[in-house]
């Protein structure tokens, strides 16, 4: 998809001045993180767990090469065809050949984010060949044209009254006077028009939550059960992952699996996690006839061991975003690509360059909530801060900011002098009052229109200090 | 040069440029076919009673229902008062697996049962497990020739016939009964952790998105024969 996020500022004002995001949003704080925490508590071996899936993570990217080729040995073994894609282009190209192949008129989708990356729905759209997303949050957001705007639930900024118009709109063969005022009526709405889709439907296209050397196995895991349908009716499954996505073994793959679901919805495990190998065998009743991987660089290879390399071992759980104050007050489209909260921030640079995105690791408070949910603790506020460092060195962001920090930097050199000026603004916004907060001050809207400032309780740190108040 | 040599340089290129050290060719070599086991939840060990009550017990907590028999032949009428319990007809598609052989359906003259592949049509299936986890109450069912994936993700209900026997407490232990023998691994292996579900529409728990909106699991005591 074409990314926004250089309109980064302007895309967040929106997102808070959206009533109905900010109603979606505040569902979110009370859903996801409390689940987690339950999940936890159930589970004292959580902590020994995500060292386990850091230590796998890390031991896999230092040799993800020869990874990557045992993976590629074991598929080809068990009747699967790999496909090796540099970029977007190459990817998108390479599942247009395997669709045309099979003579494909539709094309089912499960989730999958690296597909969102490549744009292939758009690119398939193009080329005659009709893509169908069949997660219940895609299908909408597929429906409305819009992006995901969170990585495990899509459509998490909609009320139940949007996509209720949505189907209206879209769904015109079925009676117009139809009741569609509860989530369940439109989920089975979704259900029933799907259903016929996943029949009809050529090839399968899922992504990959992992994939194992040992047995040359790609995983999905889903609670809707769409993944499934859409890989086992149609004759070709064809699976698109990221070349970080390898793990050694099974039992590798198995404890990954165990803090993936308790850090993302705070469930212990997903309904559906399903490991496949290769196409339909002999004695097999059903399934797909050709399995086909894509596995896609885009930009990772050179992340590797480098900066930001602590990135890569990311699972996607969606934690770092369900805690983030910034993501919750902006919401996912902010980001302006497929994706969004800490480590889009992160990870949306490396892939798109700091030109485009230089806006986006602005986005933190630096909180550290995100370093400390996610399973792979991975440095998250320590890599938002490098890229500032590079977008600052480049000499990109605003002339004002970039004078502010320039100001801010001149008076840090400078102990006396700024301890004069903070003197002077703790006096100054003593004028305005010396309690709680200040929800409008002169000259300072820009800050105070959308959220409020915290007034100062006496003198600066400093002076109270002196005053033998520790 | 093609993208999988470009993608393979700039990896190894990458590589050797940073701090990171790969492993010798034999360690990974090890890695791939000694299967480590890494941690293990304390709650997926004990006997094999208490593996069944928390196999139940987490079955439960994921909107599965369970029930226990002594004897496969009890099986048709499981059916027949499950199907009526939800006002269905008493039609189901059984998986050609040998378990189910020795259950004499026709002894159940409101039942029909018919062996196959799921169609759109299908309103109930039977499968059998081949391991049932107690840690989560996770079932894992695999393709073959004796269990047709279609019949795990297309009927409504889907009823789940797990031998006692084959229920352990860690998915690790999944791992090994299937990896018994040297087999290659089937085409697919379905962890199936309660009935399918969706939260997109404001995060509303609803059962029932595309696969099946109930998931029954019957847990056959036959520890006597094992």
């Amino acid at each position: 998809m074409q990314s926004t996020s250089r309109n980064f500022s302007e895309n967040a004002r929106h997102g808070i001045a959206d009533e109905k995001l900010q109603a979606a949003l505040s569902r979110l704080s009370h859903g996801f993180p409390l689940k987690r925490l339950e999940a936890m508590a159930r589970l004292p071996e959580f902590e020994a767990l995500r060292d386990d899936a850091q230590g796998i993570k890390e031991h896999t990217l230092a040799n993800l090469d020869t990874y990557l080729e045992a993976y590629e040995t074991r598929v080809i073994e068990s009747g699967g065809h790999v496909h090796w894609a540099s970029d977007a282009a190459d990817a998108c190209d390479i599942i247009l050949g395997i669709c045309r192949d099979a003579g494909a008129k539709t094309v089912t989708k499960g989730k999958s984010m690296i597909s969102e990356e490549i744009a292939i729905n758009e690119y398939l759209e193009e080329n005659g060949i009709q893509p169908i997303e069949t997660d219940l949050g895609e299908y909408i957001i597929q429906l409305r044209h819009e992006p995901p705007s969170h990585i495990i639930a899509p459509a998490i900024h909609l009320s139940k009254g949007q996509v209720a118009e949505t189907f209206k709109k879209e769904h015109q063969h079925l009676p117009p006077g139809r009741n569609l005022d509860e989530p369940r009526a439109l989920l089975e709405e979704a259900r029933g028009e799907l259903r016929r889709k996943f029949i009809a439907a050529d090839v399968g296209i899922t992504g990959a939550n992992m994939v194992i050397a040992e047995t040359g196995t790609s995983i999905i895991v889903t609670n809707e059960g769409n993944g499934d349908l859409t890989q086992t009716l149609p004759k070709t499954h064809i699976v698109i992952a990221s070349i970080e996505k390898v793990v050694p073994t099974l039992e590798d793959a198995t404890t990954i699996l165990r803090v993936l679901a308790r850090s993302a919805t705070g469930q212990d495990m997903s309904v559906y996690t399903t490991f496949s190998t290769g196409p339909k065998q002999a004695q097999d009743l059903d399934g797909p006839e050709n399995y086909h991987v894509v596995l896609l660089d885009n930009g990772r290879s050179k992340m590797l061991g480098g900066e930001f390399h602590d990135m890569l071992r990311c699972i996607r759980c969606s934690a770092c975003l369900n805690h983030c104050p910034v993501y919750k007050a902006i919401g996912g489209h902010a980001y302006g690509w497929v994706y969004s909260g800490p480590m889009g921030a992160v990870l949306i640079p490396g892939l798109l360059g700091l030109a485009e995105t230089h806006d986006l690791p602005g986005a933190s408070t630096f909180c550290g909530k995100c370093e400390e949910v996610c399973p792979m603790r991975i440095p998250l506020p320590r890599m938002l801060r490098s890229w500032r460092e590079k977008s600052h060195q480049a000499s990109l962001g605003s002339q004002k900011s970039r004078f502010g920090l320039a100001a801010w930097a001149f008076l840090a050199r400078r102990p006396a002098l700024y301890r004069l000026c903070m003197g002077l603004g703790v006096s100054l916004l003593a004028l305005f009052g010396r309690r709680g907060r200040f929800s409008a001050l002169p000259l300072a809207g820009g800050w105070t229109a959308s959220r409020d400032l915290a007034a100062p309780e006496a003198g600066t740190f400093m002076a109270q200090w002196k005053q033998g108040k520790r | 040069m093609g993208s999988r040599e470009i993608i393979l340089g700039n990896i190894a290129k990458s590589l050797k440029e940073s701090a990171l050290v790969p492993s010798e060719p034999k360690e990974i070599e090890i890695r791939l076919s000694a299967h480590s086991i890494n941690t293990v939840p304390q709650r997926g060990t004990g006997d094999l009673e208490k593996q069944t009550a928390l196999f139940i017990a987490e079955a439960k907590r994921v909107e599965a229902t369970t029930e226990c028999i002594d004897d496969v032949d009890e099986l048709g009428g499981v059916l027949l008062r499950y199907l009526a319990g939800h006002n269905l007809a008493g039609c189901v598609k059984i998986a050609p697996n040998a378990l189910l052989k020795n259950v004499n359906w026709a002894k159940h003259s409101t039942l029909t049962v018919a062996q196959g592949i799921a169609e759109d049509s299908d309103q109930a299936s039977l499968s059998v497990a081949v391991a049932g986890v107690a840690e989560t109450g996770t079932l894992v069912l695999h393709s073959g020739p004796e269990s047709p994936t279609t019949l795990n993700f297309l009927p409504d209900n889907h009823i789940v016939l797990l031998p006692q026997s084959r229920l352990v407490g860690a998915y690790e232990e999944a791992w090994e009964m299937l990896r018994v023998g040297g087999k290659t691994m089937p085409r697919t292996v379905n962890w199936i952790t309660g009935p399918s579900r969706s939260a997109d529409i404001e995060q509303t728990l609803l059962l029932g998105a595309h696969g099946p909106r109930r998931l029954h699991i019957v847990i056959l005591n036959d520890k006597k024969s094992s």
